[in-house]
């Protein structure tokens, strides 16, 4: 479960036209949620806190008001626990993968909870195997395709079996056959599932929709009516 | 120019593989010391010559080994006439045939040992550091970086040229290097912020 309490986020920088003055934005407005829902959709135009709201889950971003709770933790004081249990998938799979190989990059990820290194090499087989990844261990990363290697980060952060995952715009980048790959594999899974997405067919499959725009959560609930919702408000614009 | 094959691991069974992660590092260190205790363009050159058979018996595939090196043989050249110039053919083929030694037998070290192979080494020699604080597995994740990093930049350096290409600005060295040093940076960001999801940097 994910409970944000109150939870906003400001930031505060120099302000250029006046040396000494600092300038504050609101990203988030003060947001009360408690999602329980196996699938999320968060959906809203760029720029919108969609981002943010996603990041504050599970502490990668903190809220500078109110609190955030996940899987009953309080993500400010308990990032760490958090983040073993909550997996993160970003739009841009390139940043997130961090070793030269697929099998290495997998690997990275269960050294914590694999320690013995051939136990944790047969783990590595079966996970890439698992995502039709199987002839790929000894691949370099930079040879794999887009959709591979965002299958590859995917696999990365699910071989760790978190309770949650966070999904930021994970088929933005991706072409239609492997944004309707990585689709599947997120319906499928076990966990909860918060997803940010510009794709509204993706949301209208979830079980709640949350419409952010300009730092505020405008709508909350039923896919179809969050679209629609969605949709009217940006051909307003 | 793409250094995206250098130091990357090429699987394979020679007896450079199955030799141990730790005594090929530390045949390197002697290798680095050896050069810097003995210096003299005949023992630079006895070593190179000695790392290129090694190589050759890693069977390192030397197409993609040569391609990736090509920055590096560069560098070196113009090292070697700026040492020429200064402080004669002796000092330039010293130091040249000492850096090149030194690249390659490093290549050959990461190119028989997996990644996560390394990780662990790293891990078990840095553990006496963990007294002042310093983090092993931090230190070991922070050289595994550097191993992926390599080829992502050559693909940023690689997508602004054909950027400044496709704006007719092929001749201006400003056109590719300041888009390349701002996507690096922003990429450090994100990779900091992915290490720290993944619960890497905790």
């Amino acid at each position: 479960m994910i409970e944000l309490e109150d939870a906003g986020v400001v930031v505060t920088a120099a302000d250029p036209g006046a040396p000494g003055r600092t300038l504050t934005r609101t990203i988030l407005e003060p947001t009360t949620l408690r999602l329980t829902e196996r699938r999320i959709a968060v959906i809203g135009a760029n720029g919108s806190g969609k981002s943010t709201l996603a990041r504050l889950v599970n502490g990668l971003r903190t809220p500078t008001s109110g609190r955030v709770r996940t899987l009953g933790m309080d993500v400010a004081r308990e990032g760490p626990a958090v983040r073993s249990r909550v997996g993160f998938v970003f739009t841009d799979p390139d940043a997130q993968l961090v070793m030269p190989t697929a099998g290495e990059d997998v690997a990275l990820s269960l050294r914590r909870t694999v320690p013995d290194a051939s136990e944790r090499a047969a783990r590595v087989r079966e996970v890439l195997a698992r995502f039709g990844l199987a002839d790929h261990v000894e691949a370099p990363v930079h040879s794999l395709s887009g959709g591979q290697k965002q299958l590859l980060a995917l696999a990365g952060v699910l071989a760790t079996e978190p309770e949650i995952l966070v999904a930021d715009e994970p088929t933005t980048l991706l072409d239609l056959h492997w944004r309707r790959v990585v689709d599947e594999l997120l319906a499928d899974l076990d966990a909860q599932v918060l997803l940010v997405t510009h794709d509204l067919a993706a949301a209208e499959r979830a079980d709640r929709v949350l419409v952010v725009d300009r730092g505020a959560v405008v709508f909350d609930g039923a896919p179809r009516a969050a679209v629609a919702r969605y949709v009217e408000a940006m051909a307003r614009l | 120019m793409s250094t995206a094959g250098l130091g990357l691991f090429q699987p394979g069974s020679t007896p450079l593989h199955r030799l141990g992660p730790g005594t090929k590092l530390a045949a390197l260190a002697v290798l680095g010391l050896v050069l810097l205790a003995r210096p003299g363009w005949e023992i630079a050159l006895g070593v190179l010559a000695a790392v290129l058979a090694v190589a050759a018996l890693a069977r390192l595939r030397w197409r993609t080994s040569v391609r990736a090196l090509v920055p590096v043989l560069v560098m070196l050249a113009a090292l070697a006439a700026f040492q020429v110039w200064q402080r004669g053919w002796e000092v330039a083929v010293q130091v040249s045939a000492s850096l090149l030694a030194l690249v390659l037998a490093g290549t050959v070290l990461t190119a028989t040992t997996p990644a996560d192979r390394l990780v662990d080494l790293l891990v078990r020699g840095a553990r006496p550091l963990a007294r002042i604080g310093l983090r092993p597995e931090v230190l070991a994740l922070a050289v595994a970086l550097m191993l992926r990093t390599i080829p992502a930049l050559g693909e940023v350096v690689a997508q602004s040229r054909d950027a400044a290409r496709a704006r007719g600005l092929e001749r201006s060295p400003r056109a590719v290097l300041v888009p390349s040093a701002v996507r690096t940076v922003a990429r450090a960001h994100t990779v900091g912020e992915a290490l720290a999801a993944r619960g890497l940097a905790d």
